[in-house]
């Protein structure tokens, strides 16, 4: 990586840091917009996979369709997926926000029905011999349980919506895939190579972020780690 | 206000199918025949240099059971690879110019947009390969090698077949992304499916901007099936991930990207 950030092919280069100093203020307006069209993304994503996922794991036959429907859209381009909502919501972040939820809903809804699947016959037999009413059980017992496959989903949205979210510059949604299209056009390399390792740095960022969650939401996990 | 915006999207389709109906559509440069077999041949010449790049890598790797840690994080990563980045880099880098003529007769009709692809498919192809390969039953391998295997004839005869149906998951993960991803090409100045949207978006024809995002889905789509059906094709019948076989053979994959 070091000789592909050095001295550049044009006699122009990878990376000016004197332009990095000068535009801080621009590199974050730019990072928080992208984090932000990621963070609406994931949270609508999940509202909406949540449901269907516990849905599809009571009632079965309704999970090939969910997939299958849920698969086609993760199929879709995302610039195709932009285009087509474009005579409908225009240059707006509806039109952004609407295909990155889709594409979050394949994996999400997979991870959910994997996570509540796994929960043991056992324990559900255990809950509803206490007494317990099936929110109740959900809520309490077997969403808890699940949570690890859940997170795992979570993770996997998260990190390739990072990745999407740039494409949406090319409709106006901003983003580090702005700082990306105005280096092009000003024939300027810095500010794509900030913008394509910034990127990279945010997805792993909020995937180690995401494994924490994860250990500090299921310390029983941990303690029987320990106690094997 | 429903009734209205119902007629406004009749209308509309209505734009788009007359679109669909133009002759002129049909043939030239701008045409929607020349236009798919570019965005094909793009798509196709990358995969397959990622395959024969990401292939080899991942069946040495996980034969020999090293360095997985890195090609799994290495794959998550990869779902993040900002391709626009890459594919805005290589054309400030190497100039959209026509590549040399030997680029051209394999399908390289532009040399950054197959630099970006390349990057954007080696990630799945090198995990799916490293994790089918490193997923083989040890009591097999070891029955392989108790029958006089060689170590590549394990590989390539016990290891390679039980290891395919990942192997394949990774290409069709791989292939959708690269014909997805084609579409940017246009943006650089290239040609491909991503014509009709970009110049669309350009002059804010809608109608235009609609039909290359229903071409471009469509064609997704049909990769995506058409690849399946590949698979089955070369997957040993008893070893059929969708049919969940033999569970001592292969382990369940954890959930792929596919």
């Amino acid at each position: 990586m070091t000789s592909l950030l050095g001295a550049g092919y044009n006699g122009s280069s990878w990376i000016d840091w004197s332009w990095v100093n000068d535009h801080t203020t621009e590199i974050s307006t730019r990072l928080r917009e992208h984090i932000v069209l990621a963070l609406l993304a994931l949270l609508y994503g999940l509202v909406i996979a949540l449901p269907l996922a516990i849905l599809a794991s009571r009632k079965r036959r309704l999970l090939p369709p969910i997939l299958s429907v849920t698969g086609v859209l993760y199929t879709i381009p995302s610039l195709a997926a932009f285009a087509f909502l474009l005579p409908f919501t225009g240059l707006s972040r509806e039109t952004a926000l609407i295909p990155l939820t889709a594409y979050s809903l394949l994996i999400l809804v997979r991870n959910v029905v994997t996570g509540l699947d796994g929960v043991p016959a056992e324990v559900v037999e255990a809950a509803r011999g206490m007494g317990y009413s099936a929110p109740r059980q959900l809520v309490q017992i077997e969403l808890p349980l699940a949570v690890p496959a859940i997170i795992a989903g979570i993770r996997i949205a998260a990190v390739t919506l990072i990745g999407l979210v740039p494409v949406a510059a090319l409709i106006g949604q901003g983003g580090l895939g702005a700082m990306m299209l105005d280096g092009f056009q000003r024939d300027f390399r810095t500010p794509i190579t900030v913008a394509g390792v910034l990127v990279i740095a945010l997805a792993v960022v909020t995937d180690a972020a995401l494994v924490l969650v994860q250990r500090l939401a299921t310390p029983w996990a941990r303690r029987s780690r320990v106690a094997a | 206000m429903g009734p209205a915006i119902a007629r406004g999207g009749v209308n509309f389709l209505g734009h788009v199918v007359d679109w669909f109906a133009n002759g002129d559509h049909w043939h030239g440069r701008e045409g929607v025949p020349y236009l798919v077999v570019q965005h094909l041949e793009i798509s196709a010449i990358s995969l397959l240099f990622a395959i024969v790049i990401a292939l080899p890598i991942g069946l040495v790797l996980g034969h020999l059971r090293r360095g997985g840690f890195l090609a799994v994080s290495f794959s998550n990563i990869g779902r993040a690879l900002p391709s626009l980045a890459i594919l805005l880099l290589a054309v400030l880098a190497f100039g959209v110019g026509s590549p040399p003529k030997v680029f051209r007769t394999v399908g390289i009709g532009s040399f950054p947009t197959f630099i970006a692809l390349v990057a954007l498919a080696v990630p799945p192809v090198l995990t799916n390969t490293y994790v089918g390969m490193a997923g083989v039953d040890t009591e097999l391998r070891e029955a392989a090698r108790g029958m006089g295997m060689s170590g590549a004839q394990v590989l390539r005869r016990v290891e390679l077949p039980v290891a395919l149906p990942l192997i394949m998951a990774g290409v069709r993960t791989s292939a959708v992304a690269v014909v997805a991803t084609a579409t940017l090409a246009a943006y650089v100045g290239w040609g491909g499916l991503g014509r009709y949207i970009i110049d669309g978006l350009a002059v804010s024809d809608n109608v235009r901007v609609f039909v290359g995002a229903l071409l471009v889905a469509l064609l997704s789509i049909v990769v995506e099936l058409a690849l399946g059906a590949v698979q089955r094709a070369v997957v040993s019948r008893g070893l059929q991930l969708r049919d969940q076989p033999a569970p001592a053979v292969v382990q369940r994959p954890a959930p792929t990207n596919a």
